[in-house]
């Protein structure tokens, strides 16, 4: 059963059984726009990058990006950078894998953003979603659609954050502009 | 999907009623024990063979066939089974092969009733036992298990079933094996003995004589005794010293068998070789390489976490003292006591999860140490004393242990590639943190030793032939430690020595580099002289840079440069304060060597977080003799190849 969230929406990551979750993912998937006009047919390339910002205790530790796959201790990694896009319907062109059970202690909120790095609008990107993943099965908790995001060039997805014992996601969905997660901060800062 | 099973491995099995598929090159003939709690079987009766073919919950076929269905229905049998086995074993008496090893190693599966497979493993690493425990089913806390087992028996069906306690054993096995011998009469005509006869004993003694690839050390094989334990069962039977025999290729699992009394959320036990790779060696290694990252993960957070938690604990009572209202006073002082109880929890549950995942790399370690084959095994490891000369060159060496100061007693083997992609530099300067205990002599006499020792294991874990071995000593210090590859001819020529030697030696790799580089290049390998050495070369320079000139020493960083890509490499040991008057002309034949320290010392950093990781050297125990051992046996092979 998917959640389609809207903003500020909030579920636990506890399992239907009450069993916590051990590792989740955030797949991003997109696809160029058509382009108008002559050689309509010829798509431009867009590349988004998905990142991942580890805070503890409202100050960022560590992140996981395209240039920094692996954060330090190992919990969350990155599959890579698509610089196409392409799968859109379904498939994660980029995804970051947590496994909740290895972050460090005295992390508490993983931030997860999406960029535009050649600069394009989400207005350009078709079939653009962000969806989190329970990677024990497989199957989608919950997703964010990005298209029709509008002139932004940026987007704070959603975060992870310890409560209780467990962990809990939040829909963000705020747009944002900047090049890479850096430009973000200042506008992750207020949801943390 | 399908589990494959390496030894030792459990899994899973989804219901009762299943079928055991056992396919094999040869005829053989398949049976199933059961065992009680005490891994014995009770009575004759516990047994489903080809004279015995039903016994209630199991059903085995008539007669020796390569292929066999075993039906096995585990409601059905008694409560007092634990266990139950699968056994395989070559028909005697009827001119078959004699040992497992003489064809294609047999596998065996566990599927559904529907046919879908559950778990499958191949029986690698047979040689000349003529039965084998395939698998065994047990109960583990209500449900049953698979376990991947292939213990073979040289004894043959007799030994196997009397491991198993059951007194009439021999009996039992002549009956079987009548049974079969009857069933192959009435079904095919055994091939033609006389032939049979004249090529097996031609491929025994080949199999004695012939150095045996060192994972797999063969006690059956050699005539040795037969380790009857059963690698799961050292609990039960704590014969055996502490230490693993030496010629058991599958190291016990810890000191309960996989799964006893497991929590269902406790870690998985960990089982060695349990990684991706063609071989177990490369499963072993890339294990190997997965607990080093682990390893380097799990300090990382925890070192993150303890260095965030002082941090903050700094800032609020900075906090505290900033504002001279609040400086003094009952709520300072609650403000503090809370900022350093924010501290000791955090910093506590850090060590908790550390400990946690600590204490499961350590389990695996326990249990990958001794499954390791020897160019990966310390010098204390038993496989060095079972050591053969192997066949084909490893995919790494181990060069010595690391350690975190987390957890000294967890020492992750540091594994270099082979053939070496660099040369080595054994520091025998004081320069390092380690070293500054020791005395420089101390320090020179350590140096000089783990030369040995690095040099011994390298030409041990080459084939022969395939590993040559020069040493300069120009002012003969090492000559004392050097003794034992002389002896043993590991070292084909006495070191050189005084400035000539030096030159000599050096020319000769120089010419050597220069002729294999120019056949490379314009791609005529086949043209190089035939006397050239194509074996690789290993140079190992003491004194350095006594008895050196300018001529050798740019001959030297020729060989550092370009060495590597042709298979010369160097073995420094050097102090190179003592080479400084050379000045920054040397800097870059230290940078291409790897530098490892005759003493622990924490210089080494790994590729992921970076943290300094504490080098040991692969030293051979005081006292040990495994290093004339290991050499005189290289000596024996080397003979017996007429080199």
């Amino acid at each position: 059963m998917t959640v389609n969230m809207s903003k500020g929406q909030a579920i636990s990551l506890q399992k239907s059984d009450g069993g916590t979750l051990t590792a989740v993912r955030m797949g991003l998937g997109w696809q160029a726009a058509p382009r108008r006009g002559l050689f309509g047919k010829r798509t431009k390339e867009i590349d988004l990058d998905a990142s991942a910002v580890l805070f503890a205790d409202k100050q960022p530790v560590d992140v996981v990006f395209f240039r920094h796959l692996v954060s330090d201790d190992g919990s969350v990694r990155h599959t890579g950078d698509n610089l196409v896009g392409g799968a859109g319907q379904g498939g994660d062109d980029e995804a970051v894998m947590v496994d909740l059970q290895r972050v460090p202690v005295h992390i508490d909120q993983i931030v997860f953003t999406v960029n535009s790095f050649t600069g394009q609008t989400f207005a350009e990107v078709e079939n653009a979603f962000c969806r989190l993943i329970d990677e024990t099965n497989g199957q989608e908790m919950a997703r964010y659609t990005l298209t029709g995001g509008g002139q932004y060039t940026a987007q704070i997805m959603a975060k992870v954050h310890r409560q209780g014992n467990g962990w809990q996601m939040t829909a963000i969905g705020e747009p944002a502009n900047g090049r890479t997660f850096q430009d973000l901060m200042p506008t992750i800062v207020p949801f943390l | 999907m399908t589990a494959e099973l390496v030894r030792g491995q459990n899994h899973p099995l989804p219901g009762t009623r299943l079928e055991i598929r056992v396919s094999a090159g040869e005829p053989v003939l398949a049976g199933a024990t059961l065992n009680d709690e005490h891994g014995l079987m009770r009575d004759a009766g516990w047994i489903a063979h080809p004279a015995e073919p039903h016994i209630h919950g199991i059903e085995v076929s008539r007669q020796a066939a390569a292929d066999h269905r075993l039906a096995v229905d585990l409601d059905a049998l008694p409560d007092a089974v634990h266990r139950v086995n699968v056994l395989l074993a070559l028909p005697a008496g009827v001119g078959g092969p004699s040992g497992f090893g003489d064809f294609a190693p047999p596998f065996a599966a566990v599927t559904g009733l529907d046919g879908t497979e559950i778990a499958r493993f191949t029986l690698t690493g047979l040689h000349a036992e003529s039965a084998v425990i395939a698998l065994e089913l047990y109960r583990r806390q209500g449900a049953w298990k698979v376990r991947a087992v292939g213990q073979g028996y040289a004894g043959g069906l007799a030994a196997l079933l009397h491991d198993q306690g059951l007194p009439e054993a021999q009996q039992l096995a002549d009956t079987i094996n009548e049974a079969v011998a009857a069933g192959l009469a009435r079904s095919v005509a055994p091939p033609p003995p006389a032939t049979r006869g004249a090529r097996q004993p031609a491929a025994q003694t080949g199999a004695a004589a012939r150095p045996v690839p060192s994972g797999t050390p063969d006690p059956a094989g050699g005539g040795g005794p037969v380790n009857y334990q059963h690698p799961g069962r050292r609990s039960s039977a704590p014969t055996g010293p502490d230490a693993p025999a030496p010629g058991a290729p599958v190291p016990p699992t810890g000191p309960a068998p996989p799964g006893v009394g497991q929590p269902a959320d406790a870690p998985p036990v960990p089982v060695a070789g349990d990684a991706a790779g063609w071989s177990q060696d490369e499963r072993l290694y890339n294990q190997i390489w997965g607990m080093f990252e682990d390893l380097a993960r799990t300090v990382a957070a925890y070192r993150s976490a303890v260095d965030f938690a002082d941090s903050r604990r700094e800032q609020e009572l900075d906090k505290v003292l900033s504002d001279p209202r609040a400086r003094i006073g009952p709520a300072a002082d609650a403000a503090r006591d809370e900022a350093r109880a924010k501290h000791t929890r955090l910093v506590d549950q850090a060590g908790a999860v550390l400990e946690r995942d600590l204490d499961q790399l350590v389990a695996e370690s326990e249990v990958v140490e001794p499954a390791l084959p020897p160019a990966f095994a310390r010098w204390d490891n038993p496989v060095w004393q079972a050591y053969e000369v192997p066949m084909e060159v490893p995919m790494a060496l181990r060069l010595g242990d690391l350690t975190l100061p987390e957890r000294a007693d967890l020492r992750i083997p540091m594994l270099v590639r082979l053939p070496l992609d660099r040369g080595l530099w054994i520091d025998s300067g004081n320069s390092g943190a380690g070293a500054a205990s020791v005395s420089s002599d101390e320090l020179r006499r350590l140096a000089v030793e783990a030369s040995v020792a690095i040099a011994a294991r390298l030409v041990a874990v080459y084939p022969v032939d395939c590993f040559t071995l020069h040493v300069i000593d120009p002012a003969g210090s090492a000559a004392a430690s050097l003794v034992p590859l002389l002896e043993s001819g590991a070292l084909r020529e006495p070191p050189a020595v005084g400035a000539a030697g030096v030159a000599r030696t050096l020319e000769r790799l120089t010419q050597r580099v220069d002729l294999v580089q120019m056949a490379m290049r314009s791609g005529a390998t086949g043209a190089l002289p035939p006397e050239l050495d194509t074996a690789e070369q290993l140079l190992v320079v003491h004194d350095f840079p006594h008895g050196f000139d300018d001529r050798a020493v740019t001959q030297l960083r020729y060989l550092a440069d370009e060495g590597p890509a042709v298979g010369v490499n160097l073995l420094m040991v050097a102090d190179r304060d003592e080479a400084r008057s050379y000045g920054p002309v040397l800097d870059p034949l230290w940078r291409a060597l790897l530098r490892v320290t005759p003493v622990p010392d924490d210089h080494l950093a790994d590729p992921w977080v970076g943290h300094a990781w504490t080098y040991e050297p692969p030293l051979v125990p005081a006292g040990s003799q495994v290093v004339p051992q290991v050499l005189r046996q290289v000596a024996t092979a080397r003979r017996a190849y007429g080199r």
